[in-house]
């Protein structure tokens, strides 16, 4: 049961003044965001007395008046910090809105549907009608809610049967805060038709300080034996509060790897909610959250076996300094007729100083009688023996941390199968981990590194 | 000069008192073996030597190369040319073996105010020194000790003496839980790395290792003490009669 803040009447006039907007898109779709919004109404914002915010207080963004962001004119030059020239498929979203300018969609093989969704929406193509608020349940989540109800845009795309899209597609969501706080609530679609394959890049970024609130919801379905490569990286600024919602749905032999970096931002919520539907489906969690200063990051897993003889694997580091708080609540839901699963959550942090916190909750609902599902968390500090093993071959005590740094690190990169995305996610966790003291050798010894996969 | 001058070494652990009065000289270019019953001391010696924090030194000194080696932190020791083979080496997930000794060397390189050593050219050298040792290439890009068997470990132990290039290796219980196959591999290696600038210090509880890397002097340190010392032909009386024969000593000790 949700006792929940209610919601301040500044969002029924956003909403109003949305919907007034919004009157030639599908009726259905006009219907489904009144009822989001009724239900928004009625719960409003989580409290910590609800079960799946126990750690994490949502009182500064409920007690916040935000307006919904308006598109912001920036050019490439800006752009430039975030290091995303060497994607050839990239659509980039200012405050919410798709900035076609910034956009490249080079010319896609056959099958391979990429667009901004408003633009599906309105001209009634893409994946849409089939697919759209499916699978994301906005009477069970208050944010998926308020996202149905107020999401003006995001990516849509869509791979036919059979196809291999080559390129990553690259989804760059830029905030842009303003004199007086901000919101946007990009939502995207994402269908792998079966035999299908794809990566797909979320990368939430601020341009400037200010308070800004991004409550982005994706809904990523993967048919039989498609296989999907989902990362999604969040980096937005010391002031903005950043929710998001991964909602999967798996086919039979669907195989879905989904990748979180988490580095920065005041409060950060990662919701993540795969449904094994299909028999024999896999999915991989994979995450790494890093928090400094005040900071607040929030993991929330909810993977429910639906179908027999499916795996899944969480698992999620967290490197916790300065004061800050970290969160993990694996749940794993095993369904009655779901046989031979095989689930596993791992959750490893690291503790960096004698302020930070960390939150970790498995829970496991388990309905069927034959299944394998095991769980561990461990916190702690840097292993003595390791520090010292370093130091014995000639490293300084912060160069020694550093690599021990580095290395808890690589074990969630190490998990990434693109090397590309794996090249661009490490320069961000290397410019990323904390201590004063950057070990010089690290950039230049990880880009030769790569090398020797091949030479070696 | 000698390279390590051992004088009356105390050194306790959780306040127990391991080591009670350690002498010991070692000239360049020797090879010592340290002998001794479980609980002797031996590993308490390698890793004081080795810096471990933990131990404390109570009495005595250590001169390393003509510098007082209690002061150094470990990797002052490890730069200025000691190095210790673990007896039990750490797992390191995450960090492949080849960036991990790369970062390594390159620490010791710059502490002398040499050049760093790129990928490029770090890759041939441990490959070389990889293969004296017996190991694949697979080795290179796999994380430190990760999944590593006993043997395999202790060889990678050797890699890392090989392209460190010590002018002191201590190694401690090397041998230890190795079959012959693999304890030929290590010797070979050790072996190769015998020079007339190179000194070694072999702790070893039994004493087939010796029959391979066949040292110059043997010391048998049996509570904290040495109380015997010899050639190799020491070696061989006491796996012959065992430690307990050298009890007598020690009782005609204080």
């Amino acid at each position: 049961m949700i006792t929940a803040t209610q919601a301040p009447e500044k969002y029924l006039e956003i909403f109003d003044q949305l919907k007034a907007r919004t009157t030639d898109q599908f009726d259905w779709l006009q219907k489904q965001r009144q009822e989001a919004f009724a239900r928004f109404a009625e719960t409003g914002f989580p409290t910590t007395h609800d079960e799946d915010w126990r750690f994490t207080s949502v009182a500064a963004v409920a007690n916040t008046q935000f307006e919904l962001g308006t598109s912001a004119r920036i050019d490439e030059k800006q752009l430039e910090a975030f290091d995303t020239s060497d994607f050839a498929c990239r659509l980039v979203f200012v405050n919410g809105h798709f900035a076609s300018e910034l956009s490249r969609l080079p010319d896609l093989s056959k099958g391979v549907w990429v667009r901004n969704l408003a633009k599906d929406i309105d001209s009634a193509e893409g994946a849409v009608e089939d697919f759209f608020g499916k699978d994301l349940d906005f009477q069970r989540d208050p944010l998926a809610a308020l996202n149905t109800a107020l999401f003006e845009d995001g990516i849509s795309v869509e791979i036919q049967p059979g196809i291999i899209a080559e390129n990553p597609i690259y989804a760059l969501f830029v905030t842009v805060p303003g004199a007086t706080p901000t919101m946007n609530h990009p939502r995207n679609l994402i269908v792998a038709h079966e035999n299908s394959q794809v990566t797909v890049v979320e990368d939430y970024v601020s341009l400037g300080e200010g308070i800004t609130f991004s409550n982005a919801a994706t809904e990523l379905v993967a048919g039989d034996n498609a296989h999907v490569s989902h990362y999604m990286i969040v980096r937005e600024g010391d002031q903005a509060y950043n929710f998001s919602t991964l909602r999967i749905q798996q086919g039979r032999h669907a195989n879905v790897a989904t990748h979180s970096l988490l580095l920065s931002g005041a409060l950060v919520r990662n919701n993540v909610h795969p449904v094994l539907a299909g028999e024999g489906s896999e999915c991989l969690i994979n995450g790494l959250f890093m928090a400094n200063g005040r900071q607040h990051m929030d993991n929330y897993m909810l993977v429910e076996h639906a179908s027999p003889h499916c795996d899944s694997r969480q698992f999620y580091n967290g490197i916790l300094n300065g004061q800050s708080h970290g969160v993990f609540h694996g749940r794993i839901i095993v369904h009655k007729d779901a046989q031979k699963t095989d689930a596993k959550q791992t959750n490893r942090n690291l503790l960096l100083s004698d302020d930070a916190q960390i939150d970790t909750k498995p829970q496991l609902e388990i309905y069927a009688d034959d299944v394998k599902c095991t769980h561990g968390a461990t916190i702690g500090q840097f292993d003595d023996n390791a520090l010292f093993y370093l130091r014995s071959r000639g490293l300084a005590e912060a160069a020694a941390r550093h690599l021990l740094l580095l290395a808890f690190a690589n074990e969630c990169l190490d998990r990434m199968n693109s090397p590309q995305l794996r090249d661009h996610l490490e320069k961000l966790v290397v410019a990323g981990l904390p201590e004063a003291a950057k070990y010089s050798g690290a950039r230049s010894a990880e880009g030769a590194e790569r090398n020797w996969g091949e030479v070696g | 000069m000698s390279l390590l001058e051992i004088k009356n070494l105390h050194a306790s652990v959780n306040g127990n008192e391991i080591l009670k009065g350690i002498d010991l000289t070692v000239n360049p270019g020797e090879v010592h073996s340290i002998m001794g019953p479980n609980g002797s001391g031996k590993s308490t010696l390698a890793q004081v030597l080795a810096r471990r924090e933990s131990y404390e030194v109570t009495a005595g000194s250590v001169t390393f190369d003509g510098k007082d080696l209690l002061e150094m932190k470990p990797e002052d020791a490890a730069c200025e040319g000691l190095f210790m083979a673990f007896q039990y080496p750490v797992e390191i997930p995450g960090i492949s073996n080849a960036y991990f000794l790369r970062a390594a060397l390159n620490a010791i390189l710059k502490y002398r105010g040499q050049d760093e050593m790129d990928a490029m050219d770090f890759l041939p050298l441990l490959k070389e020194k990889m293969r004296l040792l017996e190991m694949d290439d697979r080795f290179l890009n796999r994380p430190v000790n990760e999944g590593f068997s006993g043997g395999e470990k202790k060889r990678n132990e050797i890699v890392q003496m090989a392209v460190l290039e010590p002018k002191l290796a201590v190694l401690d219980e090397t041998d230890s839980g190795l079959d012959i196959d693999a304890l030929k591999i290590v010797a070979k290696g050790v072996n190769a790395m015998r020079n007339k600038n190179r000194s070694m210090v072999l702790v070893t509880h039994y004493q087939r290792l010796l029959d391979y890397i066949v040292p110059d002097f043997v010391h048998v340190l049996v509570n904290g003490r040495i109380v015997k010392s010899g050639g190799p032909e020491l070696a061989l009386k006491l796996e012959e009669k065992g430690y307990s024969w050298t009890e007598p000593e020690l009782a005609g000790k204080r």
